[in-house]
């Protein structure tokens, strides 16, 4: 086990920077989640710290070594493709002991820490499959199997859960997350599925092209983004602009929204659709942050609705309860009211 | 099962095919067995021309040395061709795509004039005819099929697996040995299988290349067939198509001739 460290990483590929001076501390045994859209460096980032690809610049450690000039095979890493990327001329066992190997391990000692590795993933009965023998979710374990089974320093996910089907992918989850506690294995992961992220991790570090947006716990970063990308990013986001003024922030039609305590400087906020009610009169608690808005569409989806509406010419997402929701006809006016302390203001990103 | 006319009239088809490609070596198995030396009929079975082509020392020994001119060029076509192949799937390198763009003439080009080309070289650089120079020109000849067609195979290689074998430790060459080489096995022997072919029915350039009265057997038959007939030769043809239908069927049964085990 051992914490991975990035410092002012530096990566072009042609005139496209992949990695701008990125720096960014992954704590031993912490599930550490990239998150981004493609094209933002995350995998870029997975692979320079996997020795895959050498940076222009910048130190990479893991634990104490400096890793920045060794190969991957020197690593100590253990690594989990999206495909999978099994042999596929050898069984599991044998995919599984690949690594044990590879190092000179003696095969009664390969066998029992094989043995482990499938009864930690719990494929026990199938060590003597070939690996097309077996289902999506089954080869998933494999994989995991086979990286974890050399005890690496740390492990990487390439985006291991998106190849499959959603139900599995839940499970899979889940059961990734009892093995990465059971292990204790510092794993930094990287997804674009931020659903996935904020299950799964206990830190996040959203990207953007190739620079580091925000990083920090899941609920931190959901309830206080940094800016607009990381608002709109991680979860959905309404995201509306206004004037700072003493105690609220003015809106173009004259709504003003009260302040959250600790308010920094901001020319526009947030709120979650899920924060916001919906109401056909004026809400009468003064504390509440009030906007006047036209209903535009009611999407029924079962014990949740989400009711899309407009703000002044813009549209804002709202979801609640369907039984919260008054019955009213699309066009009629309604009020939309969240608690202060779910305003979360956003400093616009320069640019 | 069901069987249409369509099918019927299909399967006849198939048959026409196969009595079109295997006729003629049909014929020349059942005269080996003949007893008249001009062909003869009615049949008259006799394993004379087997018995005398025992004693057909020249026949023998031409006959072993194209096997072994074709095993040597198949070794050397196919190790050269298989770490080219893996060497321009691998790496990136400038030239590349003309070195992989001139792959392709040596096939097109007509033996005549390669088979010119090689002796004037062989003779330039000192080395001059003989089973040397004849395993050069095949080789030079068998090696663009051979990347070809290891190349093919590799088209289906997903590096993930390279790097996954990697990611676990394993160097270069075990990588290579563990990983991408059996994956790539089936091309492999099916590009060894056009090696030997190559060689084994190579006229042209062996004609040129080869001493004389150390030719293989394709020369041999071609110069007694001037001299006359005789039909040891169909003796020695029939066994060879024996033993390489043979290996084909082999071959094919565990290669599925370069396709998805």
């Amino acid at each position: 086990m051992a914490k991975v460290s990035v410092r002012n990483i530096t990566k072009t590929f042609g005139s496209l920077k992949a990695l701008d001076d990125v720096t960014i501390e992954f704590p031993d045994g912490g599930f550490f989640a990239l998150l981004g859209p493609s094209g933002s460096g995350k995998t870029t980032l997975l692979r320079t710290i996997a020795g895959f690809i050498f940076p222009d610049n910048g130190s990479v450690r893991i634990g104490d070594l400096s890793v920045e000039h060794i190969p991957v095979e020197k690593r100590e890493i253990g690594m989990m493709f999206q495909n999978y990327a099994l042999f596929p001329n050898m069984t599991v066992a044998d995919n599984i002991g690949f690594g044990l190997r590879v190092r000179k391990c003696s095969p009664a000692e390969e066998m029992r820490r094989v043995g482990e590795a499938l009864e930690l993933v719990r494929l026990d009965q199938l060590g003597n499959r070939k690996p097309h023998e077996l289902s999506g979710g089954q080869q998933q374990r494999v994989a995991l199997a086979r990286a974890i089974v050399t005890n690496p320093s740390v492990l990487l996910l390439d985006e291991p859960l998106s190849a499959l089907d959603k139900a599995l992918r839940v499970d899979m989850q889940i059961e990734l997350k009892r093995i990465q506690r059971e292990v204790g294995i510092t794993t930094i992961f990287v997804t674009h599925d931020q659903e996935e992220a904020l299950t799964l991790s206990d830190r996040i570090g959203i990207m953007r092209s190739g620079g580091m947006v925000q990083v920090g716990p899941p609920r931190e970063v959901y309830n206080n983004p940094a800016n607009e990308f990381a608002a709109g990013f991680l979860g959905e986001a309404n995201i509306l602009d206004g004037k700072m003024e003493e105690h609220c922030l003015r809106l173009s039609d004259g709504s003003a929204i009260p302040l959250p305590a600790g308010s920094v400087h901001a020319d526009a906020f947030a709120v979650r659709p899920e924060n916001i009610s919906i109401s056909s009169n004026e809400p009468g608690n003064g504390k509440l942050a009030k906007l006047h808005a036209v209903l535009r569409q009611r999407i029924f989806a079962g014990a949740m609705a989400t009711c899309i509406v407009d703000v002044n010419g813009k549209t804002v997402k709202v979801i609640a309860r369907d039984r919260d929701i008054p019955d009213l006809p699309d066009g009629a006016p309604v009020w939309l009211s969240w608690n202060p302390e779910d305003t979360v203001l956003i400093p616009r990103s320069p640019g | 099962m069901r069987t249409g006319p369509l099918e019927i009239l299909g399967r006849f088809w198939l048959l026409l095919i196969l009595v079109f490609l295997y006729a003629p070596i049909a014929v020349m198995a059942f005269m080996s067995f003949n007893a008249s030396p001009f062909y003869q009929l009615p049949f008259e079975f006799s394993t004379n021309w087997y018995r005398r082509l025992a004693g057909n020392a020249e026949i023998i020994d031409s006959a072993a040395r194209s096997v072994l001119v074709a095993i040597a060029t198949t070794v050397v076509a196919t190790t050269l061709g298989t770490a080219a192949s893996i060497g321009l799937f691998r790496y990136e390198f400038r030239g590349k795509r003309f070195l992989q763009v001139m792959l392709f003439p040596p096939i097109a080009i007509p033996w005549l004039i390669t088979g010119t080309a090689m002796l004037i070289f062989f003779f330039g650089i000192g080395l001059g005819r003989g089973t040397p120079s004849v395993i050069a020109g095949h080789v030079a000849l068998a090696l663009p099929y051979v990347i070809v067609v290891v190349s093919a195979r590799l088209a289906t290689f997903d590096v993930t697996l390279e790097e996954a074998a990697r990611s676990l430790g394993a160097n270069a060459w075990t990588v290579t040995f563990r990983v991408t080489l059996p994956w790539i096995a089936p091309g492999i022997i099916a590009g060894a299988l056009f090696a030997f072919a190559v060689s084994f029915d190579q006229f042209v350039v062996s004609y040129f290349l080869a001493k004389p009265g150390d030719s293989t057997l394709p020369v041999l038959i071609y110069t007694s067939i001037r001299k006359g007939f005789t039909p040891e030769i169909n003796a020695i043809s029939t066994i060879i198509i024996s033993v390489s239908m043979l290996l084909m069927l082999v071959a094919a049964r565990f290669s599925n001739f370069g396709g998805e085990r």
